[in-house]
């Protein structure tokens, strides 16, 4: 990709995915999301007609109005954003979901959609802007916070936090990754895999709350991920056509079995390159694993925590027509008269 | 005649009437769960095939199986179809509440209930006929499955030779519903016909109840009311469904999927039509308003508790103005209410739907011709005015068969409403120089909107719940939400003129005027003919939609006394009457029953008639 070039291959400046100016509090963890989304729907082309936003309600849910500018976006109710992707990804196979939500969107109202969203396999990217807190509501703790934490106004915090990402694997996502908004090149890479990806593919973003959560021993903090953050790889996103020229640079740097490759549905291979520790992310009970060992130690390990391939996503496993549903001519929808007639009928 | 000599003659017996023939009403109790759903069934399609006008009422419990449930079949040779509270036959089946089974029967009453209970004869007012159930079914190998259900035909097959029924059309019938099996066809009618024989044999008939054939059925058909709306919705375009399981909306969705067949992709056989159980009612409704959202036809179909948990997207889909359509069949409120009665209770909460000022459009079919019709014209509706519309049906008609007119096919092309593609934008830009989502370029209060993947770099806009310009640009000015209430409020007054107009009748008179709607009317219009045959005229209204078309407050206008009847204790149309006509309305009275079951032409008749003597309506409980 053509990195410093004024247009992307569709003739579009990098502005052209800009959204409106944020509105959020200056050095939020959100805004910096935004600014990879739009970053990297440049890079890759994305057509914006055929992208749909999609979010609840929150700070991050607001997100969406500040990236993709030329997309359709909605900007649901709190927690329900997931029925609503389904609805609109059902009838029409041809967009590209992106949805973004917040721990307390994801993790508490709308945990159950959440979960139903992921057993369904719908096909979008959601990424979960996880700050620990309840930013757009002025600071509650969410089901993300850390145990034993303590917050100015709410006190301590004596439950286990829930971690969307091992919620995600074991409701059978097939696609997970976990990021840090203060790792702009790991969430870009990230975020181009999830599109790649078919189904649902959860990005579980570190997103901190400077305004309500960012003391340095929140694990949902600057400070703290820039310290503690652990990438599990080095992550190179292969488009379809750059496959051949990138392989012979990759594997003179690397030696065999320290790489894993793994081909997306859209023919994009995500090169994972080992860093510290041996990690195969297609191993379930191994991710399951690794977050357990996370969560004993506080640790923010980042990368592509699961990948499984692709099952059938919803429209597939209803057996639904090829075709937008929201496209068929007015003589598809309708049946003639003399199948009405046919019917009055036989029941007579 | 005079109100007082009226008041005499209340009793709706055919007793009364001495008409033995056509004209009663026979009740069949049994428990729940014995599978006497399929006896009672292919009693009432005997009759209906005889050419008889007949209803089949299921007053069944919320329960899978043991708890007492009662059918009620009605004949009527004047052709009406509305529950008759009381009834002249018993067939007593279940031992638990056969004494008040029998208690309940009038003088001269019959009933039917097993030898081997050996039961004493507890009152000599009534005839009693002892029948051999399990004796008779002793004599077939049938498997333990099936026993209880076969042995509901022993009945069958004793009503067909006590009252008439030809064998042939019992067999007609069993071959219905039974869609031509023949293994369970003949298991059956043995068992019918053996029964039939017994009773030729031992019984001597003592009532003079019977049944003859007519031609009052003729290219008629019989169908329940969410079989009708499912198939109304295949012919409206209906792309997207998706739904949460409760009574008693289910049979609605399980109809789609069996006419799904009718809109296969003609490419590929692949289902046009996508059809999702939902995790809530929440998600369902979800699921629905990103379809509608997304440009689908899309429905969903609850009942009460489900209605109560659409309420924060119904708000969603009013202010973000997206196409949805919504099937209550009401069931008895509040909360579980009474699951398995019907009810027309949720048409207050329905109307006003999500918090805020939010008002609803609403449909309300009356049978299942009108739930067919409904059921594509409600996409119709949603489509123009880019709003939810809410179906209130109701489980007396959602649930029983009810015999129908053929369905019309739809009289119009499907209406997508101000939708812009490509070219539909471009054109717009050309002649206006812009298009915003929300601005009223026709000032009907209904803007063009783009569906997500119109390929256009101007066509995508914000859709939010939010408050928003007309530009669909997040505002909190009040100027700005002022603007755009005031524009969902003439769109309301455009809706007003788009819903289907209220069915008319006046009488010359212009002095009692009846209010209705929905399920009631076979009972209201055989209570007017009570009252015209007692010298009592009344005109009728029978509202089909909300918001209310400005006929329905003229006919209020012109006549002296009005009485609204409905089915939901607290009179809940006559509130929405009151709002919109706050001047002006004391002569507006509220028939009200609400005891979860299918209003009756007693409780109008007699209601009216006490009323206009200045009593109080009549009692609600029968
Ligand atoms: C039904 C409902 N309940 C409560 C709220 C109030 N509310 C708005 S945002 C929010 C929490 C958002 O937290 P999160 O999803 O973590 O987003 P953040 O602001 O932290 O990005 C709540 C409780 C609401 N909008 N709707
Ligand atoms: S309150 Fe927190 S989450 Fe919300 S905008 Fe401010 S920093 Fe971001
Ligand atoms: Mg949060």
């Amino acid at each position: 990709m053509p990195r410093n070039a004024r247009t992307n291959a569709l003739g579009l400046s990098r502005n052209d995915y800009r959204g409106g100016k944020s509105t959020l509090c200056p050095g939020c963890g959100h805004d910096s999301i935004s600014n990879q989304i739009i970053r990297i729907a440049y890079e890759l082309g994305l057509e914006q007609h055929n992208v749909i936003k999609m979010s609840g309600i929150g700070c991050s849910s607001k997100t969406p109005a500040y990236f993709l500018g030329r997309a359709h976006a909605f900007n649901a109710i709190h927690g329900r954003m997931p029925s609503v992707v389904t609805g609109a990804t059902t009838v029409n196979n041809e967009l590209v979901a992106m949805g973004v939500s917040g721990d307390g969107d994801t993790g508490s109202i709308g945990l159950g959609q959440y979960k139903h969203l992921l057993r369904r396999n719908v096909p979008m990217v959601y990424i979960i802007e996880n700050n620990g807190v309840y930013g757009l509501t002025k600071g509650q703790f969410s089901a993300t916070a850390d145990e034993g934490q303590f917050l100015k106004y709410y006190g301590d915090n004596d439950l286990p936090s829930i971690d969307l990402a091992l919620e995600a694997i074991v409701s059978n996502c097939t696609f997970v990754g976990r990021s840090f908004s203060g790792d702009p090149g790991q969430v870009q890479a990230l975020l181009k895999a999830s599109i790649a990806h078919k189904g649902t593919a959860v990005l579980d973003i570190v997103s901190p709350c400077v305004t309500f959560n960012n003391a340095p021993d929140s694990t949902k903090s600057y400070p703290y991920g820039r310290e503690h953050e652990i990438p599990l790889h080095d992550i190179d996103l292969l488009a379809p056509d750059f496959v051949e020229e990138r392989e012979e640079i990759m594997i003179e740097d690397y030696e065999a079995g320290q790489i894993i490759d793994v081909p997306m549905h859209d023919g994009t291979i995500v090169r994972l390159k080992k860093t510290d520790r041996d990690y195969d992310p297609r191993q379930r009970v191994q991710a399951i694993q690794l977050l357990e060992e996370a969560r004993m130690d506080n640790l923010l390990l980042t990368g592509l925590l699961y990948y499984e391939e692709p099952r059938m996503t919803l429209a597939e496993s209803e057996n639904l027509s090829d075709r937008p549903l929201t496209q068929l001519p007015d003589n598809m929808l309708r049946p003639p008269r003399e199948a009405l007639d046919k019917l009055m009928q036989s029941m007579t | 005649m005079s109100i007082a000599e009226i008041q005499q003659d209340t009793e709706f017996l055919a007793e009364e009437r001495e008409s033995h023939v056509n004209d009663f009403a026979f009740m069949v109790a049994t428990k729940n769960g014995s599978g006497s759903q399929t006896s009672n069934s292919v009693l009432v399609r005997s009759l209906f095939h005889m050419g008889i006008p007949v209803n089949g009422k299921n007053l069944f419990p919320s329960n899978i199986k043991g708890l007492p449930t009662w059918y009620t079949i009605r004949v009527s040779s004047e052709g009406y179809i509305a529950r008759r509270d009381t009834t002249e036959i018993a067939i007593a089946m279940n031992e638990l509440t056969a004494a008040e089974d029998i208690a309940d029967l009038p003088e001269g009453g019959v009933v039917i209930l097993p030898q081997e209970w050996k039961w004493g004869r507890t009152r000599d007012d009534i005839i009693w006929y002892e029948i051999p159930v399990k004796e008779t079914i002793r004599q077939f190998k049938i498997p333990s499955a099936r026993r209880e259900q076969v042995g509901n035909m022993v009945y069958v097959g004793v009503v067909s030779w006590l009252f008439e029924i030809p064998l042939d059309q019992v067999h007609r019938a069993l071959s219905d519903q039974f869609r031509g099996k023949a293994g369970p066809v003949n298991m059956n009618y043995e068992v019918i016909e053996t029964a039939w024989e017994w009773a030729r044999d031992n019984l001597v008939k003592q009532d003079p109840y019977r049944f003859a054939p007519m031609n009052l059925t003729e290219g008629k058909i019989l169908i329940t009311g969410n079989e009708a709306a499912a198939l109304g919705a295949i012919f409206g375009g209906v792309t997207f469904a998706s739904w949460y399981p409760i009574t008693p909306s289910t049979s609605l969705i399980d109809a789609l999927l069996g006419y799904r067949h009718l809109r296969k992709d003609p490419e590929n056989e692949k289902d046009t039509v996508a059809v999702i159980q939902a995790e809530d009612e929440i998600a369902a409704i979800g699921m629905v308003v990103g379809a509608g959202w997304a440009g689908a036809r899309a429905l969903t179909s609850t009942s009460g508790p489900g209605i109560s948990l659409m309420s924060e997207f119904a708000g969603l889909a009013y202010i973000a103005e997206i196409p949805v359509v919504i099937w209550d069949i009401t069931r008895m409120g509040p909360s579980t209410g009474l699951p398995t009665r019907t009810s027309q209770g949720d048409i207050l909460f329905t109307s006003f739907l999500g918090h805020g000022d939010s008002q609803q459009v609403v449909l309300l079919p009356r049978d299942p011709a009108e739930c067919f019709e409904f059921g594509w014209k409600s996409f119709d509706l949603a489509d123009s005015l880019q709003t939810p519309v809410f179906v209130l049906s109701d489980l007396d008609i959602g649930m029983n068969n009810w015999m129908s007119e053929p369905f019309e096919y739809p009289d119009r092309p499907i209406n997508r409403g101000k939708t812009l593609d490509k070219i539909g934008l471009e054109e717009f830009f050309a002649e206006k120089g812009e298009w915003y989502r929300y601005r009223d370029y026709d000032r009907d209060g209904i803007a063009w909107r783009t569906l997500p993947g119109t390929d256009h770099p101007r066509a995508a806009y914000f859709t939010r719940g939010t408050g928003h310009n007309d530009k669909g640009e997040y505002s909190e000015r009040s100027d700005d939400w002022v603007e755009n209430m005031e524009r969902l409020r003439r769109k309301f007054e455009t809706a007003r003129t788009l819903v289907p107009a209220p069915a008319i009748e006046t009488s010359p008179e212009l002095r009692i005027g009846i209010v209705s709607y929905g399920s009631n009317d076979p009972a209201v219009q055989e209570a007017r003919d009570r009252l015209r045959a007692d010298g009592v005229d009344t005109s009728y209204l029978r509202i089909r939609a909300l918001p209310l078309k400005p006929e329905v407050i003229t006919f209020i206008e012109q006549h002296e006394r009005v009485y609204v009847v409905e089915n939901n204790f607290d009179g809940q149309m006559t509130s929405l009457i009151r709002i919109d006509m706050p001047q002006d309305n004391s002569h507006v009275e509220s028939l009200a029953l609400g005891d979860g079951l299918p209003m009756t032409p007693r409780f109008v008749y007699e209601s009216i008639l006490n009323m206009e003597q200045g009593q109080n309506a009549q009692e609600r409980t029968y």
